[in-house]
């Protein structure tokens, strides 16, 4: 067979320089997997160190500065250099322009140069870690960030504020292509989920980043200058720093897991072969998270000195945009109802998604709640919440997309035994990392010390045995899928039996992705039909 | 059509006009007390008259599309939104409460 | 000048498409930047309704010819601008380079005057941080005021000097008879964010100049 010398996007060319200076969205996006697995165990790490510290009462593994510094750097790089990018820079890049039928993004040289200008920041981030890290959390609250922080805070925030321009540009890149770029009779609502999640995470993206940007400018200004602007004793507000920061970091969460939720949406029609129940309702759904999402950032600083009036307003908006996710939530599994379901790997991540983000949706509602969060607020019941959203959410749903478009991305199929046992590892570690974590912030717990009373020990070791196996989870795909690439079996355009225009063309996909341009006729998950009656490829063909 | 088709040189020049008078404008009753807090309304009003003008003409948004309006509408409004979150607690701090 | 060949990239369809993607795009990108400027706008509305006599004060120590005459300065070089791509237009090389050259110059005419103010706020010590000196109780918030006077006029500086080099491309690229009628996206979008620097200043001129002028 001539499978193997057929020209695809991976072998078109050799060498770095091929590497380095592609503008190909494929290839970029295999430059941002590499950037953030390593973000990611740089992240791991940290959190392996906080959870080894965490198993006795005592502060007895490191200082409690040093311990600062853990929880800070753990929290900035998975938040800043994994959480944000990784769906969108990886999968988003490789399949938008894929899932429209089109060639590319719309700016090809400026998807290269988000690349880069995340590669310059992570590594302002890492030489501000390597030289001793910082120790204010990720969150930068003034005045001790701007002014008695005796750590590397400058250096961390250049980073984040310059890799904000990748996440900038990135969303740029892809409502201009979305909006712009769709094959021939492929209307909004035909578009898969997958890529109405995105186009609604980079409206996050585009009008969010910018305020971070500018308020990390500000405390940057304000450590190097001694401006006052943040500092009490100068007439300055800390509580406005919060604002700024949260206008932004709030939104961010559904950075994090919007692209999640538009993996699921394609997973679960896939594997249970049926058309997503309330397709509209989901995709405009999505718009609301991020829409609403903008105007709950309050809810953050209930406890901080925030007037009691825009407390009850942000608490309030907070319960609205529960709703949307709720939508979500039930079409899911509405449409797993009398589908025919089989449970391949990424389909487990998926259903463990349903479940696991329920949870943790729901103790937002608690956290909403704003006499709960009164008792709860800065205690480990808010770390569980979040950690079951941006942990059982996101990243379950970014390792169920890996798994699902790796057929695709390098014509190699996975080991599905062992991808199935690693997601219930995942699953069963996380869980056991992180529910206890509800019971602890309930009873008292407070985050961020490295130090608690005896009694809360016991679901503090199960909370560390839970990360271990949760590490094990986590570390068998990056073996497996590397192995894959060499002894994987070969895979087929579309070993799924999937809907979609990226399982229309080869795995893995010519440069230009498709020979002719395809016309659509359908809306997606058509799976009552044949591709051949949904997707029409004629016979002029486009250079 | 393309999107900014033209806009004649006279309109430009007819913007160009009006922007310098709004700003002698703005700057002449700045030192008038018009009483009530008004001054500040006045400010800002004259300049959001003055950018209208600017976006308008000058970046051809009178002769674009749809969409160009929603981006544009989109930023501005956007602004409004943490301005009047951040200032809906700033001006509430000492309402009654418990 | 409709001599030029001009290249449409690879992922786009046909020229429209790419100048709408690139119009739309340039868009997108100022809205971020109203998102940005905004920021310090939110910060600085915040502390002028916490401290409007100290704002008062302190924006009273600002030169209002000054700002005034930058004011027109810079909506002139906004109708320069808009003349430039006009030219581009309508197919007149000349006047494109010629109204992009006095768009330059009447930028650097505008840089000139704010480095002569923060000049002279040096040297009255209204710069924030250890030299600040304001008399009276109204002292801390007005150097607050200052840190955002520097702050956004600062910023709003750094944009225009890249629009300048933005400006100085185009000029160049414009000799080399780049651009015709049926191609000059690079001069329309330059011109968008020309004018976005320009509006930047249209709100920051009555907020920082004009606080409490008739007190």
């Amino acid at each position: 067979m001539n499978a193997q010398r057929r020209e695809h996007y991976l072998n078109v060319n050799y060498g770095v320089r091929s590497w380095l200076l592609t503008t190909d969205h494929k290839r970029i996006a295999w430059l941002y997997l590499v950037s953030v697995t390593f973000f990611f165990f740089v992240g791991g790490f940290f959190a392996t160190l906080i959870r080894l510290e965490l198993l006795t009462p005592q502060g007895d593994l490191v200082q409690a500065e040093t311990y600062n510094k853990l929880f800070t750097m753990h929290g900035v790089t998975m938040v800043f250099f994994f959480l944000i990018p990784s769906i969108p820079a990886v999968l988003g890049n490789f399949l938008i322009p894929m899932m429209i039928g089109a060639r590319d993004l719309a700016f090809p040289k400026l998807n290269l140069a988000s690349w880069y200008i995340f590669i310059i920041g992570g590594l302002f981030t890492l030489a501000a870690t390597a030289a001793g890290g910082v120790d204010t959390g990720w969150t930068f609250y003034t005045p001790y960030s701007s002014i008695y922080s005796n750590t590397h805070v400058a250096l961390t925030v250049v980073g984040i504020f310059v890799t904000g321009f990748s996440s900038i540009l990135t969303g740029l890149n892809f409502i201009v292509t979305i909006h712009k770029m769709r094959a021939p009779g492929l209307t909004w609502f035909r578009l898969p989920l997958f890529v109405w999640a995105h186009y609604a995470t980079s409206i996050i993206f585009v009008l969010g980043t910018p305020v971070l940007a500018i308020t990390l400018a500000l405390v940057g200004l304000e450590r190097i200058f001694g401006l006052g602007i943040f500092d009490p004793a100068r007439g300055g507000d800390p509580v406005l720093f919060q604002h700024l920061f949260w206008f932004y970091s709030h939104p961010a969460v559904y950075i994090m897991i919007l692209p999640s939720m538009g993996i699921v949406s394609e997973l679960i029609a896939c594997f249970s072969r049926k058309r997503i129940f309330g397709y509209a309702f989901v995709a405009f759904a999505s718009l609301g998270i991020a829409i609403i999402g903008f105007l709950v950032w309050g809810h953050h600083m209930f406890v901080s000195g925030q007037s009691v009036h825009a407390g009850l307003v942000f608490s309030l908006l907070s319960f609205l945009v529960a709703i949307p996710s709720a939508i979500k939530v039930f079409n899911w599994t509405a449409t797993l109802y009398k589908g025919s379901v089989s449970y391949d790997a990424p389909m487990l991540y998926s259903l463990g998604f349903i479940g696991v983000f329920t949870i943790g949706g729901l103790t937002g509602l608690f956290l909403a709640t704003l006499g709960f969060d009164v008792h709860v607020t800065d205690t480990y019941f808010v770390v569980a919440h979040f950690h079951y959203i941006m942990v059982g959410g996101a990243v379950m749903g970014y390792l169920g997309g890996i798994h699902f478009w790796w057929p695709k991305m390098t014509g190699r199929l996975y080991p599905e035994i062992l991808a199935r046992l690693a997601a219930l590892i995942v699953f069963l570690g996380f869980n056991l990392t992180f529910f206890p974590q509800f019971v602890l912030g309930f009873l008292g717990m407070p985050r961020r010390y490295h130090a608690y009373p005896p009694e809360f020990q016991v679901l503090n070791v199960m909370s560390s045995a839970g990360a271990s196996i949760l590490a094990v989870g986590y570390v068998l795909p990056l073996v497996y899928l590397i192995w894959s690439l060499r002894y994987g079996a070969v895979a087929g355009r579309n070993p799924w039996g999937a809907r979609g225009l990226e399982w229309e063309t080869d795995s893995p996909p010519p440069t230009h992705n498709f020979d002719t341009t395809p016309r659509v006729t359908e809306s997606a998950y058509a799976y009552e039909k044949e591709p051949e009656e949904i997707y029409h490829f004629g016979a002029t063909a486009h250079v | 059509m393309k999107n900014g088709a033209h806009i004649s040189v006279r309109a430009y020049a007819a913007v160009f006009a009006a922007l310098l008078a709004l700003t002698a404008l703005t700057t002449g009753v700045a030192f008038v007390d018009l009483g009530g807090g008004l001054n500040n309304v006045a400010a800002l009003a004259i300049a959001v008259v003055k950018a209208v003008l600017v976006i308008l003409y000058f970046m051809h948004v009178r002769t674009s599309d749809r969409f160009t309006w929603i981006v544009v509408g989109a930023g501005f409004f956007w602004l409004l939104i943490l301005v009047g979150g951040v200032m809906d607690d700033l001006l509430t701090r000492n309402w009654p409460g418990r | 000048m409709s001599d030029v060949i001009t290249v449409r990239a690879h992922q786009f369809d046909d020229l429209e498409q790419q100048h709408e993607a690139s119009w739309i795009g340039m868009w997108i990108f100022l809205a971020t930047e109203v998102m940005f400027f905004g920021g310090m706008f939110t910060g600085y509305a915040f502390y002028r309704a916490a401290y409007p006599q100290a704002f008062a004060a302190a924006s009273n120590r600002l030169d209002v010819w000054l700002g005034a005459i930058n004011t027109a300065v810079l909506i002139s070089s906004s109708f320069t601008m808009a003349l430039a791509v006009h030219g581009a237009e309508t197919g007149r090389r000349k006047a494109l380079i010629r109204f992009l050259l006095l768009t330059i110059v009447l930028g650097a005419v505008f840089l000139g005057i704010k480095f002569f103010e923060y000049h002279s706020k040096f040297e009255e010590h209204l710069v924030p941080g250890h030299s600040f000196q304001f008399e009276g109780l109204l002292a801390r918030p007005a150097e607050i005021f200052f840190s955002f006077y520097f702050a956004m006029t600062g910023m709003h500086a750094l944009h225009m000097v890249i629009g300048i080099g933005l400006l100085a491309v185009m000029v160049v690229k414009a000799r080399r008879g780049r651009f015709s009628t049926g191609y000059f996206t690079p001069v329309e979008l330059t011109g968008l964010y020309w004018h976005f620097v320009d509006i930047v200043w249209i709100f920051l001129f009555p907020l920082l100049y004009l606080v409490g002028r008739h007190l």
